[in-house]
């Protein structure tokens, strides 16, 4: 094995490595975050002490070892030091979904037992007041945001600076408890439980142990070469695995710093003042960015335009080789040279992105598009194949081999292998223990030697890049028995700017239909320049012209599919954009924006049925539920649409 | 909501006044007050003669009749600059921002008046008139933290969406930390999730700052949710004063304004 392991017991626990980025980078800024606009920072000396502050308070409340600990909010410093806190006193803590229900977040509460929670604001502790009644284990709540909380005067609810007070005088008292307490933790402990958000049934508690969470990070490290003086935004879920390496385990391990944003809404904005040299995002992020580009380009004066769309060909040209150090003509480069200067520097710059060293992409497929494009500006965009139960690495592209269609080589003490059936197995340091209180799920997914199913249908290409075809129970078969790969098609959909979701059918039917959910950013600004007047979502989706544009998008998905000699049979033969946008709130989603192919099928039954008849429009009612838990029905009519097939390019082998 | 105190305190006091435009009578005798910490509504029909109530409350008009106590001082005759150094700050009914320049800017001139600098420090940039841009700065900051506006902090204000404006605009009167809040018709316009923001703004104001709020607004269902006292005008003449319950109750008001009940 690579990197560091378990036997190194002074730093195999986040509490130890805290006491000794302290020591030995303890000036230098552990954590950023935007307060009245102005970036406020903490050193690695600053969280140890804040850290240990709390985590007595959490010990003089009457928190105990294995006691489960509930986190949940925005990304916070102040949230991100009680994951260390909880650790150091010998608690799990559970970092939660901020943006869950009332019923989610009541069934995690719930099935994690967790004695205290920990949140960020108003928001949070009144979601937590209403389902406290069905969750008896659940103590005290400590909030640290103060504002809108001077009226709530119950006895359980804390201020996060009161339990540091109560916290200090605890230490005060017995000065030999924190040191103890964090000595007494050992690597092979559980040190968090993340709830994956589950596309099928409950979420299910993942637990992962110390050396799970820094061996894998320290190996993340390794590959890629990170050290202290990385630069890091935290914007996505904390409740996320890719979170809780990206922003805690591997900043702990490298000890570099960690900046927060002011708040959801500011992020592109404190992006580009950080400047991070170490990025995370899901495609839909990257997607939108670019979206938000080209927009404004179209805006832009006539020469702006023609300037760009000429470097961009360049770039699109010979980036990519030049980023890969492959040889490139010297006019080329001069050109490309020139257009950095012109037009990729300053765009990478307005997007925050001009220092970043390592992008990682992950979650869902990239569409091929937006891949070349930020790679061919010089970005060292890389995708990552990742999971909660791997401790997140599994596959990464290696630098100078990025290959668009494939994840990338195996991550350092990775092993993988393909099952018969097409499934892919990994086995890491980074495997997690067990589901939490669910011995039967962990059976399914954890073989007797080790081995984790993905669940993931795929095969190594002759370069020995990994490629991910589907989630394999989904991989079905035509009546005809065509192989028929419902989210290949999808995301080939998806990547076009004006389809935000897909949903594709055809598993035992006679041919393959599909939803569409259009973008309402793209379609409604393409339908503005065109004067077409909307009155929403639901308006703009049942308009024919919009169905025009979507039906390119389905022909080209086709004549795409028809190239390709096992795909060629599952085009597309009739479509329907949806009348309401796919949303968590409806359990269509999950909160990380996966389909839940279950549910969608069951509330749009009448709507599948429509697709396989001969019907062209077909009425339906749908219920919505808003944020606050209301209901509400929307009605419409859906036109639905026939899309020619084009005939197999390529001839099957046999 | 009012129950800050036992005795509560009148801040404003409005005595008689009438108020013309050549023929066209706009106010008469009008009187009614405002206590301390509360939520004073001013509803009635188009061309009740709100704004004009408002107007003459910050010294833009000038009430030919009756007077005027606020915090306990009488006038008849007041500028609005004076009204505002008094404490008083408003909205109105057409937003009125500075289009071109940014919502930090927007905010910060609402501190004009509490800047006491002169031009030459401040147009050198030194010493004193820097530290007094850094705390008015900070002030500013404080009003976009509590409007929560974080995200358009650099945004030129006209290219916001109402709702928004509506809000940079409430976030310049609050810069000017006033003890009398005039609110002209603040969710004209709204629809209903940007109504239900600047209702929890309204509220959030009054609670959290202590700040006493006089509003004119139309939709009725807002009026009756958040304000403590409503005054009713009708052309001009006070048709009915006191709380939500009370005036709601009240068969003039039902007749002139929530119209008749047929049965």
């Amino acid at each position: 094995m690579a990197g560091l392991t378990s036997s190194s017991g002074l730093r195999d626990t986040f509490p130890k490595l805290l006491l000794e980025n302290a020591r030995v980078r303890g000036d230098k800024p552990a954590n950023r975050e935007k307060d009245y606009g102005i970036w406020l920072s903490w050193s690695w000396r600053d969280i140890s002490d804040e850290i240990r502050a709390l985590a007595c308070g959490l010990k003089d409340l009457g928190v105990d070892r294995g006691d489960t600990v509930c986190i949940c909010g925005d990304n916070r410093p102040h949230l991100y030091w009680a994951l260390t806190a909880v650790q150091s006193i010998g608690a799990v803590p559970v970092p939660v979904y901020q943006d869950s229900v009332a019923d989610e977040m009541q069934y995690i509460y719930d099935h994690a037992e967790a004695k205290v929670a920990i949140v960020e604001n108003q928001e949070q502790v009144d979601k937590l007041l209403e389902i406290k009644g069905h969750t008896p284990k659940l103590r005290s709540i400590i909030y640290n945001d103060s504002r809108g909380m001077m009226h709530y005067d119950q006895d359980d609810l804390h201020s996060y600076s009161s339990i540091q007070d109560k916290g200090r005088a605890y230490d005060a008292a017995n000065p030999d408890f924190y040191l103890d307490s964090v000595e007494q933790g050992s690597g092979s402990d559980v040190c968090a439980m993340l709830y994956t958000s589950g596309t099928t049934g409950r979420p299910k508690g993942v637990m992962l142990s110390f050396d799970n969470l820094l061996i894998t990070a320290n190996n993340g490290c390794i590959r890629e070469g990170l050290g202290e003086d990385e630069e890091t935004l935290a914007y996505l879920p904390m409740a996320w695995i890719g979170d809780n390496i990206f922003s805690h385990a591997q900043a702990y391990c490298a000890g570099y710093c960690v900046s927060c944003p002011e708040s959801s809404d500011t992020v592109l904005e404190d992006l580009r003042e950080i400047g991070p040299t170490y990025f995370f995002a899901p495609p839909r992020i990257y997607e939108s960015l670019l979206t938000t580009v080209m927009i404004r380009i179209e805006d832009a004066a006539k020469i702006k335009q023609s300037m760009f769309h000429y470097f961009m060909g360049v770039a699109k040209r010979v980036g990519m080789d030049i980023l890969d150090g492959n040889p490139v003509s010297f006019i080329d480069r001069l050109l490309y040279g020139i257009g950095n200067i012109l037009v990729y520097g300053p765009l990478k710059n307005v997007l925050g992105l001009s220092k970043v060293r390592v992008g990682y992409t992950a979650g869902e497929a990239i569409g091929p598009d937006i891949f070349v494009f930020y790679r061919s500006m010089g970005l060292n965009l890389k995708q990552l194949y990742a999971s909660t139960e791997a401790s997140v690495f599994i596959t990464i592209q290696p630098d100078g081999e990025v290959n668009p269609e494939s994840a990338g080589t195996p991550a350092i003490d990775v092993d993988l292998k393909i099952a018969d059936n097409g499934e892919i197995l990994f086995k890491s340091p980074g495997v997690f223990q067990a589901y939490f209180k669910n011995e039967e799920a962990t059976r399914e997914t954890k073989t007797e030697d080790g081995w984790v199913r993905t669940g993931d249908a795929g095969y190594f290409d002759p370069q020995g890049h990994l490629r991910i075809i589907d989630r394999s129970k989904d991989v079905g078969k035509l009546t005809d028995g065509t192989l028929f790969a419902p989210k290949f098609l999808e995301n080939k959909l998806k990547f076009f700017p004006h389809i935000k979701e897909a949903v594709s059918f055809g598993h035992e039917r006679d041919y393959v239909t599909a939803f569409i959910n259009i973008d309402l950013e793209s379609v409604g600004n393409w339908a503005e320049r065109r004067n077409i007047a909307y009155s929403g979502y639901t308006d703009l989706a049942g308009q024919s012209v919009v169905y025009d544009l979507i039906q390119d998008c389905v022909e080209q998905v086709n004549r795409d599919l028809a190239a390709d000699e096992k795909l060629a049979g599952s085009q597309i033969k009739r479509y329907l954009i949806l009348h309401k946008e796919l949303d968590a709130d409806d359990g269509e989603l999950t909160r990380t924006r996966k389909l839940r192919r279950q549910p969608i099928a069951e509330r749009y039954d009448e709507l599948i049925e429509a697709l396989y008849s001969g019907k062209t429009v077909c009425p339906v009612e749908a219920q919505v539920t808003y944020e606050d838990g209301r209901t509400d029905t929307i009605n419409a009519d859906v036109q639905i649409r026939d899309v020619v097939t084009v005939e197999p390019t390529v001839q099957a082998a046999e | 909501m009012n129950a800050t105190s036992n005795a509560p305190e009148t801040l404003l006091k409005v005595e008689g006044i009438s108020l013309s435009f050549g023929g066209v009578k706009a106010l008469s005798n009008i009187s009614f007050d405002v206590r301390k910490g509360e939520i004073r509504a001013i509803i009635g029909p188009n061309g009740a003669g709100k704004s004009s109530m408002l107007n003459c409350i910050n010294g833009f008009y000038h009430p030919q009749e009756g007077q005027i106590t606020f915090k306990g001082e009488t006038r008849s005759q007041m500028q609005p600059h004076e009204a505002a150094k008094q404490g008083i700050a408003r909205t109105f009914q057409n937003i009125a921002l500075f289009k071109g320049m940014s919502t930090l800017d927007n905010i910060m001139t609402g501190r004009n008046l509490k800047m006491k600098t002169n031009f030459l420090w401040q147009a050198l940039h030194l010493g004193p008139a820097r530290r007094e841009e850094m705390e008015h700065r900070e002030a500013a900051e404080r009003v976009i933290d509590f409007l929560e506006i974080e995200q358009i902090r650099k945004t030129p204000v006209g290219r916001l969406p109402y709702g928004l404006q509506k809000r940079v605009e409430l976030g310049r009167a609050l810069a000017a930390e006033p003890d009398l809040l005039l609110l002209d018709e603040p969710m004209a316009g709204m629809n209903h999730e940007e109504k239900e923001d600047m209702c929890r703004y309204i509220l959030d104001v009054n609670d959290q700052l202590g700040t006493t709020i006089v509003l004119i607004e139309h939709d009725m269902s807002v009026v009756m949710d958040i304000s403590d006292r409503v005054v009713v005008l009708d052309y001009g003449r006070l048709l009915a004063d006191g709380t939500p319950d009370v005036v709601r109750a009240n068969q003039a008001v039902i007749n002139a304004y929530l119209g008749v009940t047929h049965e």
